[in-house]
This record gives C-alpha cells, structure tokens and sequence, in this order.
C-alpha cells in the first residue's frame, strides 16, 4: 500500500510551493474541478501558501451542492410515503428542500437510513419485502458505476419493492459550459482525479484543444494539488494547453472500462438543471427505458415536481467560481451551516461550508 | 432585500444532531434546558456539578448511555456506563464512590445479554473501587428501545485544596492528551454500519480516575481537565476556550491518532479531531510540571500515549481553538453544526 502521508510531506509540499513561485511570471486563475480537492486547498491553507499571482477559484465539482431544488422535493415527497424506507448517503440528509430537509422528515417519522454503499439499499429491500426501498442516487461519474451496479443487480434478481431516485451528473459538459460563459475567468483546470479514475481522461483532450485551456488531472493530498498546480502554470507560462496526469499513481487513460461499460448499459444521458447553474445539455444520467421499472421518479409519479430556486442564495456563482463564498453578503452571518441558504453550505465538499469551517479567525 | 428562500430551518422538533456535541446540541442546552433548571450549580457547566455538604466538597454527576451495537470492540454499554460516569467524576479532580444504575429494557432482550452486561459493569465498578449501591429498572415494548439503555449517576469526594475548574485555565498552561484520539467512536461506528476494515480498531473505553488520582497525588496542579467524549477533541478546547477566554493552540504535527483510525476517518470523511472518545482526556497544567505529568499518565496503559499537543497562548474575547497545520498554516476550529455525516465519494 501507498504511505499516504509522503503525499502530505511539509517538505516536498514546500519544494513544490517554491518551484512554482520559480515558474510564474504572469497572473493566472485556476479552478479545481472537485469540491473534495477545495476542501483539502482550504484545510490545509493551500491557497495561503501560493504565490499571489496564482488565484484558485473553485469549481461545481460538489454532488450534493449541483443537485436541484427539484429532486431535494422530490426525495422528500417519495421519503415522506409511509410504506417507503429511503436510503441515502449521508451528507444529502442536511441540505435544504423547499420547505425542509430530509433530516426534518426523519425527526417527523419518515423511514430515512444513512448508507454507505447502495449495495446496502439493495440488501435492505431484499429483507424487507414488504416496503418500498428507495435510493437517492445522485454524484458524478464517481458514483454513478455503483448505482449502475445495483441497478443491474436489481434487474437480475427482479427485486420489485427497489428503485432508484436517480439524479447523475457529469463533468465534462460542465466545464465546457464554465468555459463557454461570458463571465468565465478560468484559466487553467485542475481535473477531478478521482472522476478521472473511472473515465479516464480522453474526455478532455477536445475541451482543452477547443478552448486552449490546459487540463492536468490531479489528486486530493497537499502534495497532488500543487502538484496539479505546478503542471497547470508551467503549461500557462509555456503557452502550452495540454491535458497531463498528475495523479498517475490511481488515474490510467482509459479509466476503468468495467465501470463504463456498467454505466453504459443503465443510464442515458440528458439535459439536467444544476442547482444554482441552470439546465446544462447532455449534462446528467438518467436511468434507461430498460430499467422504467426501477426508477423511482416513475413508480411514486413525482416526474413533474419542480421547484423554482431561490434567489437569496449566490451558490450559483459560487460554483461557476464568479464569486467567493466570504464575497455573499450572507456568508457567515445570515447563511451558516445550522441555516443553510444553498447547498454549498451544507455539504461536506461545498465551498461556503470549507470556508466556514476552515476560516482562519 | 426581501429572502424568497424559504430557509432558513428553525427546527420545531428535535433531530439527531441535537444530541451530536455540536453547536445545535450547545443551542439546545443553554436556549432550552439551562434556562428552565438555571442555579448556581448547574451554571457551572462542568462535568460534574460540586456543592459542599458540611465540611466536605462533593461531586454529582449523571449520563445515559445509547449505544448500537451494545457489545464492540474494546468494550460494552455496561463497561461504557461505569467508565463513563466514573470519568465524569474524576474530570473534577474528585475520587469516585458510589454509582447508582438504571435500566431501561426493550422488552425481548434475552436475560443472558443483560447479565453478561451487569457483570460487566460490576467489574468496572471494581477496578475503579466504587459501588453501584441503587438502581431502578423499567420494561418499554419492543421496538421501542435497542435492546437497553442505561443510566449511571456518580457521587465522589473532592480532597481539601483540589481545584480542577475551567476557570483555572491560565494563558501559559501547557495542553496534554492523555491518550490517542477518535478510535471509540471510529470502532464503533464500524462495527455498527458493519464496514469491514482489514485493521481491528478497538475502542479506547478505560478508567480514567486511577491516572487523576496519581496526577494529583504526584503534587501536579491541574488546572482543567475534560474528558474528551461527545464531539471529540476539537469540540471540548472549543467550549473550554470560550469559558476561560483564551485562545488554545495545538498542533497537527502532535496529536496523537492512530494510523488505522485516520484511514477509516478518510474513507468515511470524518474529521478525528471531532470523533469520540471514551478512554481520554485533556489536561491543562503550568508547563513546567509537564514533564511530571507525563511520566505519571504513562505508567498507566490508558496513559501510555499521552503526551503534549498544544499551549494556552493568549486571553480572548470569545475564546478560539487553532491549529497548526503540518503545512505551516494555522487555522481556526469551529463547532460542527451536529453529527458528522458520512460523505457520498
């Protein structure tokens, strides 16, 4: 096994903060993908360390952040049916719907379990054949091959009290549409390693080839990052605008083909609203016709909820990396995480909640 | 500007985190429960309420125990609710007596569990030379209860000129551990959701009055000391810091945590820093008795990783826990809104 901590070594994480300061010449903005890697660049003062010219803005890259209001009211229209068990990681529980949050309804009596894997989901609608057993599944490419697999699983053991809340999301049509935004400011991606490691990264070379943008696939320890980091400004400052892997230690090109091919066969991709972003084209999975039967939109007949977004909430621009979470005037004050405004308050991997709870005084 | 956002959540009914050792369980207490009760002893916020009776300085304490699965590695619920209350006890600087021992049992629980749990406790309750001398027991339906619930209040003495008070807590003060940190909330919640790690992680559940007694018998003059349960470490030098007001400073290069808990903490996404423990505690003590202290809390095996991990370094206003990173940063920690929840990737 790897020693995790050499990829946490103040005194290789220092060789590379002066090597970068040794390249940059110029101001560069780049965004790292994954709400995990801004958590790690907030938690370890990353973004303190970095020459001044280097402005790292943070990306959507937050499953629980980008999942609409809409599907937030319609795990809890399907949780709040009394013959429901639903299933749920947990840092879905906190964020809130429109009028609350699954950890609300829980309290109010509603059957809502913590799982760690869907896998689990699947075994408690096996010993409970007498309730409906729902799973929320929503994340990016990361977690989308395990809904697959229990998807087909299900679908083997024609399990009928199963189903699937299924919101999936995918990277690559967001950071076209960041790019493609008359506000855009990146300059530089720092690619989500762990997404990567379940498609690879040939998905990338059209992006950073039709908008001259360098992409470096990169890790989520202190050492990964600014790694990442001194590869993206070292194609900057050399005009190069190239996809590379910093985090080949878990990323191959091609990915994990097991996982694609599962993925291929459940979902089909849609046009999918991201919390905060609006409807991005091709952007989500949906559960193919072949698997109707278990998609829980269609057997609880919530497909036409919609919820509008509020407007108080800047998440949207948080994610799209316009803003700042301490620039919104609520951050801190009106907004924290015991009321939260938007999601990225909330979850584990959100922006406002890493800087709330990494703030330095 | 008008707020179309429905949100905030003002909760009406008590949800989980309400008991998780976070801001929302701080909340509960002093806007709903501190009001009601208010009086001079409980306004003392500690772990054990002191009052004199005639010439002699007592200890009060209570806790309940919940627990799934009742029996984990290192321990049990009967184990848990003697180490607990004892513990409670000795974080007043006071030499535990009496216990006493209520039960609450789901109807269906065999008699065979519930007495492996007894003599659990019993012997707990002797290595740590107290009696549990009363009790009560009631019966509620099934499904009603996991299996058992316990209560445990505890009685002790305070010897003469023994002052273990967060108010003690001096700028200067050198913080101790007395152990490694989150493996009792780390053991438990694998053997609970049932996660299979190739490492067994037992939990750290102990006695921790025998290392008090030796402390104070040793001449250290203990400042504070808090037994690092509930919310983990991070959240106990949160609320000592903004009683004593000062800013407490520790450093992520010392704290002690073991390898096998981290992994696990990674995985789910929980910070070690805000786990449980049972068998641990803080100890805020004049630097120069450090070395001492040290020596007196490693004789133990509860003891033996003990060691220092920060200093008091200044008054403030609010009280404020920081961290230096292994980076060179240093950063502030906050209270967790509840629990922590595990994370989706």
């Amino acid at each position: 096994m790897l020693n995790k901590n050499a990829f946490r070594d103040p005194v290789t994480s220092k060789k590379l903060l002066a090597a970068i300061a040794n390249i940059t010449t110029q101001h560069w903005t780049l965004m790292e993908v994954c709400g995990g890697q801004t958590h790690s660049i907030i938690k370890y003062g990353i973004d303190s360390l970095l020459p001044e010219k280097i402005r790292l803005i943070h990306g959507p890259g937050c499953p629980v952040c980008v999942t609409p209001l809409a599907y937030i009211d319609k795990a809890l229209a399907i949780a709040a049916q009394p013959q429901v068990i639903f299933c749920s990681f947990g840092d879905m529980l906190r964020v809130p719907g429109s009028q609350l949050d699954l950890l609300s309804l829980k309290a109010r009596g509603a059957d809502i379990r913590i799982i760690y894997s869907p896998m689990d989901a699947l075994k408690i609608a096996q010993n409970n054949p007498e309730r409906e057993v729902v799973f929320f599944a929503v994340g990016f490419e990361t977690t989308a091959p395990t809904t697959a697999l229990v998807a087909l699983q299900a679908k083997i053991l024609n399990l009928k009290n199963f189903s699937l809340l299924a919101c999936h999301v995918c990277v690559p049509p967001i950071m076209r549409a960041l790019l493609e935004s008359p506000h855009n400011q990146v300059q530089g991606f720092l690619a989500a390693g762990h997404v990567c490691a379940v498609m690879g990264y040939q998905e990338y070379l059209p992006i950073a080839a039709a908008y001259r943008v360098p992409i470096v696939v990169t890790g989520f320890e202190p050492v990964d990052i600014l790694q990442g980091i001194y590869q993206c400004v070292q194609q900057l400052e050399t005009g190069r605008t190239e996809v590379e892997n910093a985090y080949s230690r878990v990323v191959r090109e091609h990915g994990n083909p097991a996982a694609q091919q599962a993925m291929q066969q459940v979902f089909i991709t849609v046009n999918r609203s991201w919390r905060g972003l609006g409807e991005i084209a091709q952007s989500g999975l949906s559960l193919a016709p072949e698997f109707a039967d278990w998609n829980a939109e269609l057997k609880f007949k919530i497909a036409t909820i919609d919820s509008p977004e509020p407007a108080a909430c800047r998440s949207g621009e948080v994610l799209q990396g316009l803003i700042k979470p301490p620039q919104c005037a609520e951050f801190g004050t009106t907004c924290t995480p015991e009321h939260p405004f938007g999601a990225t308050m909330v979850s584990s991997e959100g922006a406002c909640a890493a800087y709330y709870r990494y703030r330095k005084s | 500007m008008e707020l179309i956002c429905p949100l905030p959540l003002q909760y009406a009914q008590i949800v989980m985190a309400h008991g998780g050792g976070g801001r929302l369980m701080q909340q509960l207490l002093s806007q709903v429960v501190q009001p009601i009760f208010s009086n001079e002893y409980l306004n003392q916020q500690h772990d054990s309420a002191i009052f004199s009776v005639g010439e002699q300085k007592l200890a009060f304490t209570s806790d309940s125990y919940v627990i799934k699965p009742l029996f984990f590695n290192g321990g049990d619920i009967g184990k848990l609710a003697v180490c607990g209350t004892v513990n409670d006890l000795a974080m007043s600087g006071a030499k535990p007596l009496f216990l006493s021992c209520s039960l609450i049992i789901e109807e269906g629980l065999p008699i065979e569990t519930l007495q492996s749990i007894l003599q659990s406790m019993q012997k707990t309750a002797s290595e740590a030379g107290v009696f549990i001398v009363t009790g009560d027991t009631k019966v509620v339906d099934k499904g009603k209860g996991d299996g058992l619930y316990i209560n445990t209040a505890g009685v002790g003495v305070l010897a003469d000129g023994v002052n273990v008070n967060p108010k003690r807590i001096e700028v200067g003060d050198a913080v101790l551990v007395s152990g490694d940190l989150a493996r009792h909330g780390v053991a438990v919640m694998l053997q609970r959701e049932g996660l299979d790690f190739d490492s067994e992680i037992a939990s750290d559940c102990a006695l921790l009055s025998p290392l008090v007694q030796d402390l104070i018998h040793a001449g250290i003059d203990i400042h504070c000391l808090r037994d690092l349960t509930r919310g983990g470490l991070a959240s106990c030098l949160i609320e000592l810091a903004s009683h004593a007001k000062v800013q407490i400073e520790i450093n992520e290069t010392d704290l002690p945590i073991q390898e096998a808990v981290r992994s696990a903490c990674e995985i789910l996404g929980f910070d070690p820093l805000y786990i449980a423990n049972e068998g641990c505690f803080a100890l805020f003590l004049p630097p120069e008795q450090v070395e001492i202290a040290l020596a007196v809390l490693q004789r133990h095996a509860a003891g033996a990783q003990a060691c220092q991990i920060g200093r008091v370094k200044n008054a403030h206003e609010h009280g404020l826990l920081s961290l230096n990173t292994a980076m060179g940063v240093t950063r502030r920690l906050d209270l967790l809104s509840g629990e922590q929840l595990p994370r989706i990737c």
